[in-house]
């Protein structure tokens, strides 16, 4: 068996490699389900916004499938949507996707998890990548969520909820990431 | 719905989130204990960029895309596996490639080191393992460059590389480095990487077999992801 190639940090210059183009459309006219925005910022142990900071998604689609073989369910493919996302920061340090809101998806022991988009995040500064999930916090479905209820303190798992807001007539969830210090965002060994 | 899940991350390959000699690295992670997460079918599935078109020339970082011209500098040749912890090929699976020019300068607005740019070399590339997880491609060697990490503090030559293999959880980004260098061992980035054998891994090697007569070194950097578990159900290949 080997081992595996050790992480090291993306560092100040990523975006050649990484986010030249824009990879945080996700949903096009012809994408099943409700048109989202998710936007917010990822803030350091200071809570000061990072600029040099990439975030990843990677969700199911409208219906609740993943666009991947292992995922097996008969749930409808939609071809308009690969479920994955990346998006760097603008002059005010937010990230931003637009997306649409994912389906339940099925969990284990043959339970249901509440929609939910998993997240993985990258910057100058950190040496490995750090993993989350944005839930939805209007979202009823979140009070059987075993990953949600896994987080044991209740302000904690609010570290999990993305705030839905609206401006200009679209839906616009905030999620702000906390890497450390007060309201720490929950990350996942996984 | 059953699943079959990858091995845990390994924390002996990897740094910690807090390092003190790299400055950077102590306000931007994790301080509480992270949350295990038993894996689900969110983990196991991850893009795969499967329908991706290559453009040519995205594995050739030693002309520019626009004029065709040669960059300046030392070419090499990147050859390497992708493979999982148990030797398995990871196949088709997308890299990307970013690095700095010969000089130690990157195409990129925050870099202010005062060396010179090079018209032709934006630093940039793709490449997409092949069947048996092998990827190929052409570079200039990069320069070192200075940081501000520390007093006189100058980063090795490296190659930013970044892998997502099957699933969401092995997804990977690394950089590697060039035998002999006297900088790596005062690098702190190199030396967050906790075990003498984890750092040895991010060890580039000259390959002789690689090198072209007349036109080109060769170096090897094989890497490795997240394997899968084995399940008692798995019948033998
Ligand atoms: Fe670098």
């Amino acid at each position: 068996m080997s081992k595996e190639t050790p992480s090291q940090t993306v560092g100040p210059f990523y975006s050649i490699g990484m986010t030249r183009q824009p990879m945080n459309l996700m949903a096009s006219a012809s994408t099943q389900g409700e048109r989202i925005c998710i936007e917010g910022q990822v803030l350091d142990g200071d809570g000061v916004p990072i600029p040099d900071v990439m975030v990843e998604i990677w969700q199911a689609n409208g219906y609740g499938r993943y666009n991947h073989p292992d995922d097996k369910q008969e749930k409808p493919l939609d071809k308009s949507f690969t479920g994955w996302g990346r998006s760097g920061t603008d002059a005010k340090c937010f990230y931003r996707f637009e997306t649409i809101k994912p389906g339940p998806v099925p969990g284990n022991d043959g339970a249901v998890q509440a929609p939910h988009i998993n997240v993985v995040i990258f910057a100058r500064g950190m040496l490995v990548h750090a993993f989350t999930r944005i839930y939805f916090a209007d979202e009823p479905a979140n009070g059987d969520d075993a990953v949600l209820n896994s987080v044991k303190n209740k302000a904690r798992r609010k570290t999990l909820l993305a705030q839905r807001g609206e401006r200009d007539g679209k839906i616009v969830y905030r999620f702000d990431i906390r890497l450390q210090g007060g309201g720490e965002t929950v990350f996942f060994d996984m | 719905m059953e699943i079959k899940t990858y091995n845990p991350r390994d924390w002996r390959s990897h740094p910690p989130y807090s390092f003190k000699d790299y400055g950077s690295s102590v306000k931007r992670g994790p301080l509480k204990k992270l949350l295990p997460l038993k894996q689900t079918l969110s983990e196991i599935t991850g893009p795969l960029f499967s329908d991706i078109k290559l453009a040519p020339g995205e594995n050739d970082l030693t002309r520019s895309a626009d004029s065709g011209k040669e960059a300046m500098g030392e070419r090499i040749i990147v050859v390497g596996r992708v493979l999982d912890e148990d030797d398995r090929p990871v196949p088709n699976t997308l890299i990307e490639i970013w690095q700095a020019n010969a000089a130690g300068r990157y195409h990129h607005p925050v870099d202010q080191h005062n060396a010179p740019l090079d018209p032709n070399f934006s630093g940039a590339g793709r490449c997409v393992t092949n069947e048996r997880g092998e990827y190929r491609y052409l570079t200039i060697k990069p320069g070192a460059y200075p940081w501000l990490n520390h007093s006189n503090a100058w980063r090795p030559a490296h190659i930013h590389l970044s892998f997502f293999g099957p699933a969401f959880v092995t997804r990977l980004v690394t950089q590697f480095f060039f035998p002999g260098d006297p900088l790596i061992p005062l690098d702190p980035i190199f030396n967050s990487v906790p075990t003498k054998a984890g750092r040895q891994r991010l060890m580039a090697s000259y390959a002789h077999d690689v090198t072209e007569p007349e036109f080109a070194l060769g170096y090897r950097f094989d890497v490795v992801l997240r394997g899968r578990q084995a399940t008692p159900f798995e019948g033998p290949q």
